[in-house]
């Protein structure tokens, strides 16, 4: 019991559960405002780009700590992140729209900021359905590159919320701003990396 | 010295109930007095008075209303902050008194109103009227206010006003939101003229019976019902009749999505999402926008031979 309180991975889990059992609470408690519906897809959408940011800075933390073990909680950020775009777009597709097939179609090709987000939560099917070892196994090399599929799930995100807010773009431009950083980072230590290779140093640390 | 014991309580010294219950009450209208002294505003302005001499009236609706606390926590108010919580949280930082709203440009008899004035300038009267945000939720809002005609009629428009501009006060002392750019302060909305006299078109100070909460538009806003909801000016300090169509403060920060008229209209689409349907809120399934918020009947014949995807 003591050794799976030290383990990380069980804390990790409780925290990614706390937005929802917030939700559950407030839910419970009447405490969702005048526009439930309204909260929920606004609520389950800030976790999504939280977990995208969260998801995106295990690597670049990894490398400025030199902590190698950090690369052990990523998947399960990565899934949670999936398992909020689930809820979000069950809040739209069941509270939002009531499965009304038709008004989904036309808002996915009509609505630009529904097409972005709706491609976002697309993209993400393949990635959790190949989080197992067993799939990393099975793709090798392709899995990394089918991974960096990510980065584009990320642009898309804060692209949907941008798009969809009707005048204040402060919250979407923070997002934008954490994610522009993220990718920042990634893009100086691949030129550092290729430079490294040219002049045929081996990097110390992969 | 000799103090001579009274024998007894005569029955003229008790006081009577009456009396002392008069006294007690007095004693609490000083007490929320000072309270009002304190806050700058007498007690009958205060959000959550009741108004005096309200008139019911025939604008009824068999719809449900929207509960006191739904309308009076879900705004949007700029001025206080782009959340829907936020103008309930901010907004007691509006001072309501004193107040005035100044009725000037193409008129007769421009004049500026001391707020006690506008109140008692027409007989209230409670409306219940649907409110259609362009966001895509409504409610349904038991107002008190008379129809602006009444302050038009005594303005004497010329035969230039073509238009009426509405115009909220502007002061990020008492409106933390303005210190944002969020939109270019202060607020501006309008009217074609026909819109303005229009008998629906209602000057507002009290919701359900009640003095307009700040984060409402207080102490005196417009309503009108068959528009989008940001139509509807809140706390206004002037009015005035131009020639020109004036530029709103939506119109000027998006002017591809949002027109001088913005008539609720299910059939024209905000360029970013459906207007077909609204959240009604307190309820669940989404019900079918009415043409004209449902006032079609009363409205329809100013738009006559206008194209409203043109004109929207």
């Amino acid at each position: 019991m003591t050794a799976a309180l030290r383990n990380p991975k069980i804390w990790i889990f409780g925290i990614c559960l706390l937005p929802l059992l917030r939700l559950i609470v407030l839910g419970g408690s009447g405490g969702l405002g005048a526009n439930p519906i309204e909260f929920i897809t606004h609520s389950t959408g800030t976790w999504i780009l939280v977990g995208l940011m969260v998801t995106l800075s295990v690597t670049p933390l990894r490398r400025l700590t030199g902590r190698a073990e950090l690369i052990r909680y990523r998947r399960m950020l990565g899934l949670f992140t999936f398992f909020y775009a689930c809820l979000h777009f069950i809040t739209y597709v069941w509270l939002d729209q009531f499965f009304d097939p038709a008004a989904i179609a036309k808002d996915i090709i009509k609505r630009p900021f529904i097409t972005v987000g709706f491609s976002a939560f697309v993209l993400l099917v393949p990635l959790a359905a190949t989080s197992t070892h067993a799939m990393m196994r099975r793709l090798g090399r392709h899995w990394q590159s089918l991974h960096r599929l990510i980065y584009l799930v990320a642009i898309l995100g804060v692209i949907h919320y941008g798009w969809l807010v009707k005048k204040d773009l402060t919250q979407p431009l923070i997002y934008g701003a954490v994610l522009a950083l993220l990718l920042a980072m990634r893009m100086t230590w691949g030129v550092m990396l290729l430079q490294l290779a040219r002049s045929r140093f081996v990097p110390a640390r992969s | 010295m000799l103090i001579r014991q009274p024998d007894g309580i005569l029955p003229s010294d008790i006081t009577p109930p009456e009396i002392y219950r008069e006294r007690r009450r007095f004693m609490q209208g000083m007490g929320a007095l000072a309270a009002g002294a304190v806050l700058g505003v007498a007690p009958e302005a205060q959000a959550g008075a009741k108004l005096a001499g309200v008139h019911a009236s025939a604008y009824n609706l068999d719809e449900e209303k929207t509960p006191f606390k739904d309308v009076t926590t879900y705004n949007n108010f700029y001025e206080f902050g782009t959340g829907k919580a936020d103008p309930a949280e901010n907004a007691g930082s509006l001072k309501t008194r004193p107040w005035t709203v100044a009725v000037e440009g193409e008129v007769g008899n421009p004049r500026i109103y001391d707020i006690e004035t506008l109140l008692k300038l027409a007989p209230l009267e409670e409306r219940v009227y649907r409110l259609r945000c362009v966001e895509g939720w409504s409610m349904v809002i038991p107002w008190v206010g008379f129809p602006l005609r009444e302050i038009i009629r005594r303005a004497a428009p010329t035969g230039n006003a073509r238009y009426v501009e509405f115009v909220t006060l502007n002061d990020p002392r008492q409106m933390p939101g303005q210190r944002s750019r969020v939109l270019d302060w202060p607020y501006v909305e309008g009217l074609r003229m026909d819109e303005a006299m229009h008998p629906l078109t209602l000057l507002t100070v009290g919701l359900y019976g009640e003095v307009l909460p700040n984060q409402n538009g207080a102490p005196i806003r417009l309503v009108v019902p068959w528009k989008y909801g940001f139509k509807s000016a809140k706390s206004i300090v002037k009015i005035r009749f131009v020639e020109k169509q004036p530029l709103t403060a939506w119109m000027a920060a998006a002017p591809d999505e949002y027109g001088f008229y913005s008539n609720v209209n299910p059939q024209v689409d905000h360029p970013r999402w459906s207007q077909a349907k609204e959240r009604r809120i307190g309820e669940f399934f989404k019900r079918d926008t009415l043409m004209f918020n449902g006032y079609g009947p009363q409205v329809a014949q100013m738009y006559r031979g206008m194209d409203l995807k043109k004109y929207f």
